[in-house]
């Protein structure tokens, strides 16, 4: 091959590159290893991690069984290996997909368009805003303090760069629901939207309805976010919203230190289009037949490049494929019985360790546990269980609080054991 | 003469709502081992939606079969070659994907404590350091999702160390062979965009630069090697004029895999580049994402990085958010775990010495094709190329065929399309990456189809016109699916 290139040797290929700039060394990096020792050096490393341990951690991470369907789909080496489905006349399997994934979205969200996805839930809540901020031409966007403290510090850094003003509103000590009275002080005609969490970071249910008329009087709109999908299988979705921005991982996406994740991005049909990133769309090819299509690109970089609605590209097409597949294993009923599930598990923990808050709760709720949370942490350690989140990192004003989440892999003994050490 | 494939049975397949019936499920759940909970009791009556309208019903092998079926009207790098140029679709080992579901790092818990997670931040320390390694720069994150989220962070990088010299300054410069994502981030990130004309090689115009850069200017967002595949052999003296005026280089490096083991960015004066682990490390691109986009930074951008960092303590790793002159979080947690791991297994599977050899065989393959059709299509720029190789349709276009139907041609002959149309300052490009992940009978194959190609436009132009003749599905309807958008099932 070198010969038909024209080329003595393999270095040759490398003689654009002034001398100056090449590496004159080997990388200081060891030689190859075998899979044997590939699959050693891992396993040894996760042994590190936790295992065997029964886990109350959630705070929008959530542990949810992954159906066994959902890894052999996903590895088929056609959705697996391909690319971005530009090309429709061979990407059909995926363009079908991604219809599904938007349309069980817009289902799930009580939405009317949705886009294929977006990296994570945290960075969909900056992209909402942002679209907010183009549909109203305003440049203040309220948060609610009880929205997840991570989405809000990513909102936080895009915001800081674009001229955009974020203004935080507070929760009801009570209830641990948005406290009104705030929310309304702070609207304004700058005000371009009001982003409300529901189930809250507490595992709070909100108003979304009546925050949205808050928002809509003001001529702002309402950005729902939510972190923990399985809700959406018994609550009521959040049809007086505006855009949704949420995060997927509950549908069979495992924790996997934080990601990769599947955002979501959903919205009232007379804005799609300002959506952001990709979409497919339903057509017909030359013969007649039903084919879909990435559509509506006028929106996006490579096309209107420093114009776009958005700079985001690759997204998380095989991850939010995993959520499509769970969507359709569990299905109508099956979300259901999920969201009852969970629940029930996490009210019987309620009635065994007392909510800080009185607001309805899905499946995590706050606890002031009776000795300092770093001691009942380490005690639960002993006993092979990762206690709850203490929230003072995150909420200083909550003092000695902790997060508690059960969901359907959780043990009624598990729940047992936190409880007496709580207690 | 088409020898790579031919056709075979594909399955039909209706879209999942049109298969539901009431009642069907495909999951199992345990019987509840707590009591049952009144849902209207607990969250309020109004709170309670009395169904997912419209969700679908079905069983589980209606699931697999589904699935199997649409995944066969997909192309993917496990059926061959896949030319497409910038997106590098290399082969995508195994190796990666078992190691990655390992219990103990795919069920981790980001919030779990730290000294329960040791192995994972070992995962994540170990990848910065391979990456600081191959690109010559001084820390990395890993905390962006994708290459265009390392774009905006590299430049919110910039922009934090120009503001903590008192002037965020104005704008960015783009060359006019850029990705759309780099006027698209800095769009973002708060700058105008000032495009920056190629020279007639394609490539930076030294003089033309100089005169560009003054007081306003914050950065060049620079790809390099070029999208034209070449190396922007300037670059030094272009890092050079940035830096005399107090402004800063970024590299996309979506081009990396042209490089590693050969030639570091911070070498030559770069300041700040992302990598994309789904291109130059081989993580999967699963029909569009996960990706990972990891930014590299000189020392000087170091305290600017996103909270937290890794920390080497004594005798464990920590995650310290003490940083005050940091631009804040790019997204929640740590970024793209499963991604991470799936890069450091392939660098520990090359080491140094394979990771090298991946890039000489990258560029002699790209080479190989440059010089088995320079005869049949046109070279704008004929010189030497690295990884890709752009050529125009100039030729075929005198007979009428463009470059978009060279592309859906290519498919009856069993390969994926190059990547058609870009970048803009080729009329008509036909971008061909084939990475180092083709052996020479795939190559041979695709250099045959490819003059093939050629010969019918001059004998049969109206073959192309109308092609793909043999998918499942023919030429799509775009005009009329963005005209009126059907988005969803209802």
């Amino acid at each position: 091959m070198l010969a038909a290139c024209g080329l003595a040797s393999a270095d040759e290929l490398f003689s654009q590159i002034p001398a100056e700039a090449r590496l004159q060394r080997p990388l200081a990096l060891a030689d190859g290893i075998s899979e044997y020792e590939i699959v050693d050096y891992f396993k040894s490393l996760a042994a590190q991690n936790a295992n065997g341990y029964a886990s109350f951690l959630g705070a929008g991470v959530y542990n949810h069984y992954r159906p066994v369907v959902v890894d052999t789909v996903v590895s088929r080496g056609e959705f697996l290996t391909s690319y971005t489905p530009y090309q429709s006349e061979i990407s059909q399997g995926t363009l079908m997909t991604i219809f599904e994934f938007q349309t069980m979205v817009c289902q799930l969200t009580g939405m009317d368009v949705a886009n294929a996805s977006m990296y994570d839930g945290s960075t969909a809540i900056p992209e909402a805003a942002m679209m907010a901020e183009r549909i109203t031409g305003r440049h203040k966007a309220l948060v609610a303090r009880s929205a997840h403290p991570e989405y809000r510090e990513v909102l936080a850094t895009y915001a800081r760069n674009q001229g955009m003003q974020i203004e935080e509103f507070g929760f009801d000590r009570a209830t641990g629901q948005i406290d009104f009275a705030d929310l309304e002080s702070r609207l304004d005609k700058e005000t371009a939207c009001v982003i409300i969490q529901s189930p809250n970071f507490f595992g709070i249910v909100e108003d979304a309805k009546k925050a949205a008329a808050m928002a809509h009087a003001a001529g702002a709109l309402l950005v729902f976010t939510f972190t923990e999908a399985a809700s959406l299988g018994i609550l009521e979705p959040p049809r007086d919203a505006d855009i949704v921005a949420g995060e997927l991982q509950s549908f069979a996406i495992s924790p996997s230190y934080g990601g990769p994740f599947a955002g979501i991005m959903a919205a009232k049909e007379k804005y799609v289009r300002q959506l952001p990133g990709r979409l497919v769309g339903e057509s017909k090819d030359s013969e007649g037949n039903r084919a879909f299509c990435l559509t509506l690109a006028t929106r996006e970089q490579h096309i209107r490049r420093e114009k776009a609605t958005s700079n985001i590209c690759t997204n998380q097409a095989l991850i939010a494929l995993m959520a499509t597949v769970y969507m359709e294993l569990y299905g109508k009923r099956g979300l259901r019985e999920l969201a009852e599930q969970n629940l029930a598990k996490a009210h019987y923990l309620g009635s065994k360790v007392k909510p800080l808050f009185s607001g309805p709760y899905f499946n995590e709720f706050a606890a002031v546990p009776a000795k300092p949370v770093e001691e009942i942490n380490a005690q639960l350690l002993e006993k092979k269980i990762i206690g709850g989140l203490p929230l003072a990192k995150f909420y200083p004003e909550l003092g000695n609080a902790v997060l508690l989440c059960a969901t359907e892999m959780t043990k009624r003994a598990d729940m047992d054991a936190l409880a007496e050490v709580m207690a | 003469m088409i020898r790579k494939v031919r056709q075979h049975l594909s399955q039909n397949e209706s879209l999942i709502f049109e298969r539901s019936s009431p009642g069907k499920i495909g999951y199992q759940l345990p019987d509840l081992d707590v009591p049952a909970v009144d849902a209207a009791a607990a969250l309020g009556a109004a709170s309670v939606r009395a169904e997912i309208e419209g969700f679908p019903e079905v069983s589980e092998v209606e699931v697999i079969r589904h699935f199997t079926r649409l995944s066969t009207w997909n192309y993917a790098i496990d059926l061959g070659m896949y030319p497409l140029g910038s997106c590098t679709m290399k082969y995508n080992p195994r190796i990666n994907e078992a190691v990655a579901r390992i219990e103990g790092l795919a069920w981790a818990h980001p919030y779990q404590p730290e000294s329960l997670s040791q192995g994972a931040m070992e995962v994540i320390g170990r990848l910065e350091a391979a990456l600081c390694e191959i690109t010559g720069l001084d820390a990395v994150t890993l905390q962006p999702a994708a290459g265009a989220h390392g774009e905006l962070t590299g430049i919110l990088l910039v922009r934090a160390a120009l503001e903590a010299r008192g002037n965020p300054r104005k704008k960015i410069l783009v060359p006019d062979s850029a990705h759309g994502t780099n006027p698209a981030t800095a769009g973002i990130a708060g700058y105008s965009v000032q495009n920056v004309a190629s020279n007639d090689q394609g490539m930076i115009d030294i003089e033309h630069l100089a005169g560009l850069v003054d007081d306003d200017v914050a950065a060049l967002m620079v790809t390099n090697p070029n999208t034209l595949g070449v190396f922007e052999s300037n670059i030094a003296q272009a890092a050079e004029i940035l830096h005399s005026k107090g402004a800063m280089i970024y590299m996309d490096g979506a081009n990396m895999n042209a490089l590693v083991g050969v030639a570091r960015p911070g070498d030559f004066g770069v300041d700040v580049m992302h990598i994309n682990l789904h291109k130059t490390f081989s993580t999967p691109h699963g029909g569009g994402g996960p990706g990972g986009g990891p930014v590299a930074v000189a020392k000087h951008l170091e305290p600017y990085l996103p909270v937290p960092r890794l920390k080497r303590m004594k005798d464990a790793l920590a995650w310290d958010f003490d940083r005050p002159g940091s631009i804040g979080k790019v997204k929640a947690f740590y970024g793209n775990f499963g991604v991470m791991v799936r890069a450091l297994a392939y660098i520990l599977a090359h080491g140094g010495p394979g990771l090298r050899n991946a890039t000489v065989d990258a560029v002699l393959n790209a080479n190989y094709i440059r010089h088995k059709l320079r005869d049949f299509f046109d070279l704008p720029y004929d010189r030497p190329n690295m990884h890709e190789v752009v050529f125009s349709d100039d030729r075929q276009a005198a007979k009428g065929v463009r470059t978009g139907d060279i592309a859906k041609r290519l498919i009856d002959y069993g390969f994926h399309p190059y990547t058609v149309s870009f970048p803009l300052i080729v009329h008509g490009a036909l971008m061909i990456e084939p990475t180092e992940t083709e052996s020479k009978d795939e190559l041979d194959l695709f250099i045959d189809a490819m003059i093939s190609i050629a010969k019918e436009v001059d004998e049969q132009p109206e073959t192309l016109k109308n092609a793909p003749h043999m998918t499942r599905t023919r030429r799509v309807d775009e005009v009329t699916a963005a005209r009126k958008p059907i988005l969803r099932w209802k």
